[in-house]
């Protein structure tokens, strides 16, 4: 594991077990199989260099050479010195925080918006739609000088709501919902107001319980942006016991000095929380990426 | 034209779309649509929509974050945009980083995706290792390859040097903080870009490659004469896609090149943005610099808008 992972390109030739014999082999499809092998390998090499690094003493960390990629000696100083510090566990909380509310609202308030857009007819119902499928034009990087304005005069400047809110405007989510929504068939519904269903009962028993992937798909998507988000938290969260760990680690733990060891071990507690939600609901995440990815 | 390619897949094996939309369904023009919209729109406007019109009208005076009163100075604002060539310099650096990572980006891609579509046994390890980087929080990424990239002890550099590339110990850093930024952003959002070329992949049709299959065509034939032709939608909405988030650098950039480190002088348009409003306290400019910028991620975005729209019919 030492050697290989840094020069995958040299080691074509060599013939490696396949991962399982199907009917043949072809020399094509071998090699296919090990350049994709040893190309994903070279994509992970920063994930394994960082957790290498994290469990080193600071020493050996800061020694440079020659390149050990197993620690000489174990050492977890460095998790313990960023969990201790505790302002990294606060982030965490800040970022689950904001990026919970921030989903929880986006699909609530898209839902409802989709769902009147896609079945209600009501004044002014092609002006509305249209200006806010305009909005899906407008990057959110070209307003953040007014939006912070905005924001310091509502008075949420360190606040959740203040880093969540401005998050929750995705035009394009209510795009995608409402395109869904156009695809399900009008039959059931008509059952359902004949019995003398209300528009928020029809789209809670009919059209939410057809609609799992693509919520899923929204909110998924949503909460990874969110999470990841830097800009706008860079602006509105100046108090270090507000920031979410994306803007804490990125502005804050910058301060602590070259520590090596330390700061590794906090980039890995840092990308730790999203690879683990990834690893689990893998497929999802694939599918919704590439159902929303495509119109956002 | 090319609306096969990921319409009739998308279409053919949806359970819960079964036909018959009846369109003529029960409408009662009434205010409840509005109830329904009102939250959304809400947010929309206080958030996004007079923000917009706040932004236009500080351009045309001298707003401050220092809090004194405002005053209308016309188009000074926007004169001095135009003559500044520090804004200049950071749009060009913007087009440069758009230059140089959109077409790795793409085409890497592609690459990737072609080879993992290949290769379904490993499907589950290469989704894993090309996408995990995507959602891994961008001053992560920066922590990560700037470790890398060090001077001493850094991996890059030492295996550079290992094999002769490397010459003095700053290969990739300092000199040239745009290609260091644009390897690490390659790295960081490749993942993306290779989930869409993948979902579309999986949605060709086996038959289309019936006929090549008789005639005895190998996978590079048929790649580079069925695959690729069939992907030309999806690889136009991808690069323009991915022109506007070029277009927006900021993160990585600031993280790694500009802010704390500030080991380049070279700034990107919404870090010079960023830095007039905040650092410079200056909105009413800031302001008229975000207008520029924002123009040409428009001229971008209504490409985007005709390409999707296209799709809708």
């Amino acid at each position: 594991m030492t050697a290989v992972d840094t020069r995958p390109r040299t080691s074509k030739a060599k013939p490696r077990p396949l991962p399982r014999k199907r009917k043949r082999i072809t020399a094509g499809s071998a090699l296919v199989y090990i350049s994709a092998f040893f190309l994903a390998l070279l994509w992970l090499v920063p994930f394994l260099w960082a957790l290498s690094t994290s469990f080193k003493t600071e020493t050996d960390a800061s020694l440079g050479q020659p390149i050990r990629w197993l620690p000489p000696e174990w050492s977890v100083e460095g998790y313990r010195t960023v969990l201790e510090r505790g302002d990294h566990v606060t982030w965490m909380i800040n970022s689950t925080v904001v990026s919970t509310i921030v989903t929880v609202l986006t699909l609530v308030l898209c839902v409802l918006a989709a769902y009147a857009f896609s079945r209600l007819e009501f004044p002014f119902k092609r002006t509305i739609y249209g200006v806010i499928l305009a909005g899906i034009m407008i990057p959110p990087q070209a307003i953040i000088i007014p939006l912070f304005d905005v924001v310091s005069s509502l008075k949420m400047v360190d606040t959740y709501w203040g880093l969540a809110l401005p998050q929750v405007v995705a035009p394009v989510m209510i795009f995608i919902l409402k395109r869904f929504f156009d695809g399900i068939p009008r039959d059931y519904e008509e059952a359902a107001t004949l019995d003398g269903a209300g528009h928020l009962r029809i789209l809670r028993s009919v059209i939410l319980p057809l609609s799992g992937p693509i919520l899923a798909a929204v909110g998924i998507f949503t909460f990874i942006l969110s999470w990841n988000n830097f800009l706008w938290p860079l602006l509105v969260a100046n108090d270090p016991s507000i920031m979410t760990l994306p803007v804490g680690l990125g502005v804050v733990a910058g301060g602590y000095g070259l520590f090596y060891a330390q700061n590794m071990a906090a980039a890995v507690l840092g990308a730790l929380p999203l690879l683990i939600v990834f690893l689990i609901f893998q497929k999802q995440i694939v599918r919704g990426v590439a159902g929303v990815g495509l119109s956002r | 034209m090319m609306t096969t390619d990921t319409q009739a897949p998308d279409a053919a094996p949806t359970a819960d779309k079964p036909p018959s939309p009846t369109p003529t369904a029960v409408k009662r023009r009434s205010w409840t649509g509005l109830w329904f919209v009102l939250p959304f729109a809400a947010v929309y406007v206080v958030f996004l929509l007079w923000p917009m019109i706040l932004g236009l009208y500080y351009s045309f005076t001298d707003k401050s974050l220092t809090g004194r009163p405002v005053s209308w100075i016309g188009l000074d604002n926007w004169t001095e945009a135009f003559g500044d060539e520090r804004a200049w310099q950071s749009l060009l650096n913007t087009a440069e980083f758009t230059l140089y990572s959109t077409p790795p980006l793409v085409i890497l891609a592609l690459a990737l995706a072609l080879l993992t579509h290949r290769a379904r046994k490993l499907g589950w390890f290469l989704r894993l290792s090309f996408f995990a980087p995507f959602v891994v929080p961008v001053s992560v990424v920066t922590m990560l390859w700037m470790w890398l990239y060090q001077p001493d002890g850094g991996l890059i550099n030492h295996y550079l040097g290992a094999w002769g590339l490397g010459g003095d110990h700053l290969w990739v850093f300092q000199e040239h903080a745009m290609g260091s930024v644009v390897i690490t952003t390659v790295w960081w959002t490749l993942g993306f870009n290779f989930l869409l070329y993948l979902a579309a992949l999986q949605a060709i049709p086996n038959e289309v490659y019936e006929a090549a299959d008789i005639d005895g065509a190998n996978w590079w034939q048929k790649t580079v004469r069925i695959t690729i032709p069939l992907l030309k939608r999806i690889t136009a909405l991808v690069i323009v896609l991915q022109l506007i988030n070029s277009l927006r650098i900021f993160d990585q950039y600031y993280l790694m090149a500009g802010g704390g480190t500030n080991l380049s002088p070279e700034k990107v348009a919404i870090q010079h943005i960023y830095e007039m409003g905040f650092t410079g306290l200056r909105v009413g400019y800031a302001s008229a610099l975000s207008y520029i910028l924002f123009v040409f991620i428009l001229i971008v975005a209504i490409v985007q808008l005709r390409l999707l729209s296209r799709k809708e019919d």
